[in-house]
């Protein structure tokens, strides 16, 4: 790592370290009764545990795995139903309210249908965020294709483009950054629909596993639980952040 | 002399909110092979309304606009544009943008001499050193300079040119605008060119289509003088001159029409 790259580390850790603090302070404050809030190096100490002999992993490897495999199907439909809306207005005014309606009811008010239709096995899980990514994305993937300028198109049409080059050469590549967009947006409305998902009779994963912890009062695991998912949402988010920089560095950004 | 592109009884008016906007007026004018025609008026008359119909992106209310004797049913290879937004591709880099319309089938260009063209190009716009840069590095010069490679490198026999140097400084435009003299010269085409410059008007041109303010109708039609190939000694002429007050009398008579137009509407509010 280079200097600035260090330096911006270096900044990128500044909040967190104030959040910790903030954390201890609320706990000596004595505005909270003590036994509601764990401590942070508790919390750190429960996590170790929880790797080590409970099988944290397992847990976190069920819930990425979900959570990927509902914003990889949900995407997969989403980009060319978006794209199509996107592309044909009057496809978009047909079809607006009616995917406005489904994106607004929340994931959770959908769970006790879902049991009946899909039973309550990792299929019905996958619905859940299917149903989040899918929705989310397809509204990125339209509002994005529809603001695609014809300016391109009929520049490649006056150097002789055919239809097929057309959506090659020109349609693709402009429509690139919405996809990766809406795969971010899916990727974060996923996880913030995980615990939802786990809610039907999850044995394993990390929204399973606060529920539990919520049974028992294990505030300290609750913890662990959020921290969790917080980190892995975020450490994807970046990875993808650094793919898209990658295929878009012809993209004119005001943030490097 | 065959008859390239013909403009018959052409108008055009656009549905707007405020209702019918009648952007071109009752145009009539033939451009024959070889051809070099400017088109001159003021801002907002209806200039790249009119050229866009012949480029094949808009169709006339009225009237007919014809190339090689058939109505233009769309835009084709065969008529380049240079737009006056320019549409470099921002996600292709310089060469990639000049070597596009190669890589196109309809070109037919090997692919073994793609690379040779567009460095061809790349050194005639001054472009070399940024081969491979994107866009977004380009200034708005560059990026016009970018966009006039791209339409020439697939050598079309009509050129569409939309106020291609606009934006260029005094010594680049005079430096396109003898290398188009060039081109024309070896090649041979035929060009529709939209400017805001006279003298531009009459240093290229072979015929000036004044325009009036909108609805753009023909105001004048005027045959320049000088034999191709021409330099820039034909500037220090006297009919030079007096073409150019004359024109300039023109196209100040419309923008004084344009003003008169558009006072009431700016001011009321
Ligand atoms: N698609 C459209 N719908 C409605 N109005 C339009 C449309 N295209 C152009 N106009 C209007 O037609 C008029 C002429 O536009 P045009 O672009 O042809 O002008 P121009 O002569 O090329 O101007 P400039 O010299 O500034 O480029 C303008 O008032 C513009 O607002
Ligand atoms: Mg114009």
């Amino acid at each position: 790592m280079n200097g600035a790259g260090l330096r911006r580390f270096g900044l990128g850790l500044i909040p967190w370290i104030g959040a910790i603090l903030l954390w201890y302070a609320v706990r000596w404050s004595g505005f909270v009764n003590v036994s509601l809030i764990p401590a942070p190096h508790q919390v750190a100490a429960k996590f170790f545990e929880l790797l080590t002999k409970e099988g944290l992993l397992i847990d976190i490897f069920a819930s990425t795995r979900r959570v990927f495999l509902g914003v990889a199907l949900g995407i997969l439909v989403a980009v060319p139903v978006g794209f199509l809306l996107g592309w044909y207005r009057p496809a978009r005014t047909f079809a607006d309210p009616m995917i406005n309606f489904f994106r607004a009811l929340p994931p959770i008010a959908l769970i006790p249908l879902v049991i009946v239709y899909f039973g309550v096995d990792e299929l019905a899980k996958l619905v859940i965020l299917f149903y989040a990514s899918f929705f989310s994305g397809v509204i990125v993937m339209y509002e994005g294709v529809s603001q695609i300028t014809p300016l391109y198109i009929r520049v490649a049409q006056t150097l002789g483009a055919n239809q097929a080059e057309i959506f090659r050469k020109v349609i693709i590549p402009l429509t690139v950054p919405h996809i990766l967009t809406a795969l971010r947006v899916a990727l974060g409305v996923a996880w913030a629909t995980l615990v939802a998902s786990e809610l039907i009779a999850a044995q394993r994963g990390l929204g399973a596993m606060i529920q539990n912890a919520s049974t028992y009062f294990l505030l300290d695991v609750i913890y662990v639980g959020i921290i969790c998912i917080g980190l892995i949402a975020l450490i994807m988010d970046l990875i993808l952040r650094k793919i898209t920089a990658r295929l878009l560095v012809w993209q004119d950004r005001a943030i490097a | 002399m065959t008859k390239r592109a013909q403009f018959d009884k052409v108008s055009l008016s656009f549905d707007t909110q405020k209702g019918r906007l009648n952007v071109v007026e009752d145009v009539s004018y033939d451009i024959n092979d070889g051809d070099f025609i400017a088109v001159i008026g003021p801002s907002g008359c209806g200039k790249t309304t009119m050229m866009s119909m012949l480029a094949g992106f808009q169709k006339p209310t009225t009237g007919n606009v014809l190339f090689d004797g058939r109505p233009v049913a769309g835009p084709g290879p065969e008529r380049g544009v240079i737009f006056q937004e320019y549409g470099v591709f921002p996600w292709l880099t310089v060469k990639q943008n000049i070597a596009f319309g190669l890589t196109l089938n309809a070109n037919h260009v090997p692919t073994a001499e793609r690379d040779a063209i567009s460095d061809h190009y790349l050194g005639l716009m001054g472009l070399s050193d940024f081969a491979n840069s994107y866009p977004k590095h380009l200034s708005g010069g560059m990026r016009q300079r970018l966009a006039i490679a791209r339409a020439y490198a697939v050598k079309p026999q009509f050129l569409l040119m939309d106020e291609p140097f606009g934006a260029l400084d005094a010594q680049t435009r005079s430096n396109m605008q003898n290398l188009l003299l060039k081109v024309l010269e070896t090649e041979g085409k035929t060009v529709m060119l939209i400017t805001h410059s006279v003298e531009e008007a009459i240093y290229l041109a072979s015929r000036i289509v004044v325009v009036t303010a909108r609805p753009a109708r023909i105001k004048e039609i005027i045959d320049v003088p000088f034999a191709y190939p021409r330099d820039e000694s034909i500037q220090e002429r006297s009919e030079f001159a007096e073409l150019r007050s004359h024109i300039r009398q023109l196209v100040m008579d419309e923008y004084r029409a344009q003003q008169a137009q558009m006072r009431p509407v700016s001011f009321s509010e």
